[in-house]
C-alpha cells in the first residue's frame, strides 16, 4: 500500500466520520431553522417578559384553543374556553383544565404548536404551564394558567391563529428539580 | 502506479489457493468475492421474494386469510429491508468486484482484505435480522423507512437487533465503498484516463460517493432509534422536546440518495449492454458522466418529495417539488442518449439487450410516476397509496432488477467460460417482462383508486385488481426459477465462450480468456 494510496483511504474514512457527526448535526441545525424560519409552528421554550407593547386596537386577532392528551395520556386536559378574539399588543390568561381521573401521580408535559406556522415567531407566552412539567396527584384536578400576547408586528395576512397543546405522560421520565410544581413528588 | 502493480503481483506467485470452504472464507481474490456477493444476492432475492409471495397470497382476496396483521407488517417490512440491502445492493457490489479490476486492467481490488471483510459481515446481518422473525413479539413491523414513533414508541423488543443488523450492513457497503474508490482512483491501468473509463465504472464511482455521505447517517438516525427506545433520549418524542418529523428529515436524507446508490450502477450496465448489441459507440459518452454527476448531486436537494404531507410551508414544497423535477432533466438525459445510440445501430437481441431494452422503457415509465409524484398537490392524493407501491417497483425491479439480470446474463460467458442457453434466456425473460407488468401495472390504478399501502386487508372494490396484481407476483415468483436453472446450466457446462463473447463488445474485460483466469492483469495492459 503505497502513500498515495493511504491519504485516499484516511480521507475517504474521514468523511465517513464526519458524515456521521452530520446527521447528528442535523438535530440542532433543524431546531435552529425552525426557530428562525419558524415554519414548524414552535413557540420559544423560554418565557418572554411583558413588554410594554404598543396595543393595536385596529386589528382583531382569532386565537383559537385546541388541547389533546396524547393516547398513553389518561388525563382530561381542555382550554376554559375554545376561542377568544384579541388585539395584538393586549396580553391575555387563558387558563386550562387538567383532571387526573386515575388513581395514581402522574406528570405531564404539554408540548405547543401554533398554526399557521409562521405566526409562532409572533405569539409569546409570558407565563405557560408548557415551559416545565406538570404534576397531579391521583383523582386531583388543577388549573394551569397561560399567559401570552399576540406580537403587533404579526403581518396582516393572519387574522386566525390556533395554539394547539398536545399534554404527554412523562411520569417515567420525571426528573425533580426547583421549578417543578411538585418537588414532594416521588415519596 | 508500477509500485501498486509489483506489490499486487507478488500475490500471484504464491497462488496456491486453498479448497473446500476455506478458499471461500479466507479468498481475498476479487472475482472469488464478487462471485460470493452475486450467490447472495441471489439467495437474498428469493427470501425476500418468499416474503412478497406471502403478502400478495394475502392481498389476494379481501379480508384476513392467511398471516395475521402484525405478521403481514413484519412481512412488508422484512421484504423491504432484504430487497434493498441484501439483494440490490450486494449484487451491484458484486458486479463491481467482478467487473471494475478487469475494466481498468488493475490486477486486483486495492484493499483484498477488507473486501473479504465487507463481504462476510453480511451473511450476519441478514442472519441476526431474519432470526428476529422467530423472537418473541417478532421482526421489525414499522416499515423499511422505520419511522419514529412506530420504531421507537411502538416497536417491539426486537428493535435492538433490527438496528444492529442495519448497522452491520452499513459498514459492510461504506468499506464496499471505499474500496471502489480506491480501486478506481490508484490502480487504473497507465493511459486508462477518466474519460476512456467504461461507464459502469464512472457511475460505480459516484455511487461509492453517495454511498460514502448517506450511509454515516443511516447509521447515525438507527442509532437515534435505539436511544430513543433504550436510553430515554428524546430525538424524535415530542414529549421530551424532540421531533417526530425530524426523523422523516434525517431518514430521507438518506433515503433519496440510496435510491440512486440502487440505480446509478444500472445506469452503468445499460450503457455497456446497449453499444454491445448496438454496435456502435454508445452516444455522448461524456454528458453521460456528466448526467451521472449531477443527479448524484441533486440526489441531496430532494429528500422532502416524500413528506409533502407532513404539514410543510408552501415555499418549502415548492421548492422540493422543482428540485424533484429538476432530476428528471438528466435522467431524460440518459435515456435520450441510450435511444440515440440504437438509432440507426445494427441491433440484435440476445437476453442481456433484452432485458436492457425492457428496462429503458420500463424504467422511464417508473420516472414518469416519479414526476406524477413530485406535484406536491397531485401527490396528496396519491402518497402512501399502492401508486407509490406502483412507482417504486417500476424503478426497483423493472428497473435496477433488470438491469441486474441483463448484467448477469452479459457477463455469465466471461465469468463462467460458457454460453448460456439462449432459448432458456429468452423464456426467462418474456415471463419475466409480461409478469412484471402484470403485477405492478395495475397497482397504479388501485393506488388511484385510493388504495392505501400496507394494510394487510382492502375495500372490497380492489379485489379483482388485487387478484390478477398477484396471480402477476406468483407468475413474477415462478419465472425467477428459470433464471437460476440457466445459471446452474451455463455454470455446468455448454457452448465455449469465445475472449470477446459478443461481437460488437468492446473493452479490456472482454481481452482475457473466457473464462477469466483466477489472476488477470498481473501486469497492466496498455491502453491505447
Ligand atoms: C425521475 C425520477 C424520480 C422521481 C421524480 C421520483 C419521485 C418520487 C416521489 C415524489 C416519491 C414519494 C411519493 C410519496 O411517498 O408520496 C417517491 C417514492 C419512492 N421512489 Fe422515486 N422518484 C424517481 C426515481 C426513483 C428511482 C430511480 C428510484 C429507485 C431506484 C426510486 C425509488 C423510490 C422509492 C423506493 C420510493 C418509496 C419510498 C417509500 O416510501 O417507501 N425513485 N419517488
Ligand atoms: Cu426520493
Amino acid at each position: 500500500m503505497n502513500a498515495k494510496q493511504s491519504t485516499l483511504i484516511g480521507k475517504l474514512s474521514l468523511l465517513v466520520v464526519a458524515m456521521f457527526a452530520f446527521g447528528y448535526a442535523l438535530v440542532p441545525l433543524y431546531d435552529v431553522f425552525c426557530d428562525i424560519t419558524g415554519i414548524n409552528g414552535k413557540t420559544a421554550a423560554e418565557p418572554v417578559s411583558a413588554e410594554e407593547a404598543i396595543v393595536d386596537t385596529s386589528r382583531e386577532i382569532t386565537i383559537e384553543f385546541i388541547a389533546r392528551p396524547n393516547q398513553q395520556m389518561p388525563w382530561i386536559f381542555k382550554p376554559e374556553v375554545r376561542r377568544m378574539t384579541v388585539h395584538p399588543g393586549e396580553i391575555h390568561v387563558m387558563n386550562y383544565l387538567a383532571e387526573n381521573p386515575t388513581i395514581r401521580s402522574i406528570v405531564g408535559q404539554a408540548v405547543p404548536s401554533v398554526s399557521p406556522g409562521r405566526a409562532a415567531l409572533f405569539f409569546h407566552k409570558i407565563e405557560c404551564f408548557c415551559f416545565t412539567q406538570q404534576y397531579l396527584a391521583g383523582g386531583k384536578d388543577m388549573l394551569m394558567p397561560l399567559q401570552f400576547y399576540v406580537d403587533p408586528a404579526l403581518p396582516a395576512q393572519y387574522s386566525t391563529i390556533t395554539l394547539s397543546y398536545t399534554l404527554y405522560d412523562v411520569t417515567a421520565q420525571w426528573q425533580p428539580d426547583e421549578h417543578d410544581n411538585a418537588s414532594e413528588f416521588g415519596e | 502506479m508500477s509500485t501498486v502493480t509489483t506489490a499486487d503481483h507478488h500475490d500471484e506467485h504464491h497462488d496456491h489457493k486453498p479448497t473446500g470452504i476455506k478458499r471461500w472464507l479466507f479468498t481475498t481474490n476479487h472475482k472469488d468475492i464478487g462471485s460470493m456477493y452475486l450467490i447472495f444476492a441471489l439467495v437474498m432475492f428469493f427470501i425476500g421474494g418468499a416474503m412478497a409471495m406471502v403478502i400478495r397470497l394475502e392481498l389476494f382476496q379481501p379480508g384476513l386469510q392467511f398471516v395475521d396483521p402484525q405478521f403481514f407488517n413484519q412481512m412488508t417490512t422484512v421484504h423491504g429491508l432484504i430487497m434493498v440491502f441484501g439483494a440490490v445492493m450486494p449484487a451491484f457490489t458484486g458486479l463491481a468486484n467482478w467487473m471494475i479490476p478487469m475494466m481498468i486492467g488493475a490486477p486486483d481490488m486495492a484493499l483484498p482484505r477488507m473486501n473479504n471483510w465487507s463481504f462476510w459481515i453480511l451473511p450476519f446481518a441478514f442472519l441476526i435480522l431474519l432470526i428476529t422473525l422467530f423472537m418473541p413479539g417478532g421482526g421489525p413491523d414499522f416499515g423499511w423507512t422505520f419511522y419514529a414513533p412506530l420504531s421507537t414508541t411502538y416497536s417491539n423488543d426486537t428493535t435492538a437487533l433490527f438496528v444492529f443488523s442495519v448497522h452491520i450492513m452499513g459498514i459492510s457497503s461504506i468499506m464496499g465503498a471505499i474500496n471502489v474508490i480506491v480501486t478506481i482512483v490508484n490502480m487504473r491501468a497507465p493511459g486508462m484516463t477518466w474519460m476512456k473509463m467504461p461507464l459502469f465504472v464512472w457511475t460505480w464511482l459516484i455511487t461509492a460517493f453517495l454511498l460514502i455521505m448517506v450511509m454515516p447517517v443511516l447509521a447515525g438516525v438507527v442509532t437515534m432509534v435505539l436511544t430513543d427506545k433504550y436510553f430515554a433520549t428524546s430525538f424524535f418524542d415530542a414529549a421530551g422536546g424532540g421531533d417526530p418529523v425530524l426523523f422523516q428529515h434525517i431518514f430521507w436524507f438518506f433515503g433519496h440518495p440510496e435510491v440512486y446508490i440502487m440505480i446509478l450502477p444500472a445506469f452503468g450496465i445499460v450503457s455497456a449492454i446497449v453499444p454491445t448489441f448496438a454496435r456502435k459507440k454508445l452516444f455522448g459518452y461524456a454528458s453521460m458522466v456528466y448526467a451521472t454527476a449531477s443527479i448524484a448531486i441533486l440526489s441531496f436537494l430532494v429528500w422532502a418529495h416524500h413528506m409533502f404531507t407532513t404539514g410543510m410551508p408552501v415555499f418549502a414544497t415548492l421548492f422540493f417539488m422543482y428540485t424533484t423535477m429538476l432530476i428528471a432533466v438528466p435522467t431524460g438525459v440518459k435515456v435520450f442518449n441510450w435511444v440515440a445510440t440504437m438509432w440507426r445501430g445494427a441491433m440484435t437481441f440476445e437476453v442481456p439487450m433484452m432485458f436492457a431494452l425492457a428496462f429503458i422503457v420500463l424504467f422511464t415509465i417508473g420516472g414518469l410516476s416519479g414526476v406524477m409524484l413530485a406535484i406536491t398537490p397531485a401527490d396528496f392524493q396519491y402518497h402512501d397509496t399502492y401508486f407509490v407501491v406502483a412507482h417504486f417497483h417500476y424503478v426497483l425491479v423493472s428497473g435496477a432488477v433488470f438491469s441486474i439480470v441483463a448484467a448477469a446474463y452479459y457477463w455469465l460467458p466471461k465469468w463462467t467460460g460458457h454460453m448460456y442457453d439462449e432459448k432458456l434466456g429468452q423464456l426467462h425473460f418474456w415471463c419475466s417482462l409480461i409478469s412484471v407488468n402484470l403485477l405492478f401495472f395495475p397497482m397504479h390504478f388501485v393506488g388511484l383508486a385510493g388504495m392505501p399501502r400496507r394494510i394487510p386487508d382492502y375495500a372490497l372494490q380492489f379485489a379483482d385488481f388485487n387478484a390478477f396484481i398477484s396471480v402477476g407476483g406468483f407468475l413474477f415468483g415462478l419465472s425467477q426459477l428459470i433464471f437460476v436453472w440457466v445459471i446452474i446450466k451455463c455454470a455446468r457446462g455448454g457452448e465455449k465462450a469465445t475472449a470477446q463473447v459478443w461481437e460488437g463488445a468492446e473493452g479490456l474485460e472482454w481481452e482475457v480468456p473466457s473464462p477469466a483466469p483466477y489472476h488477470t492483469f498481473g501486469t497492466p495492459p496498455q491502453i491505447k
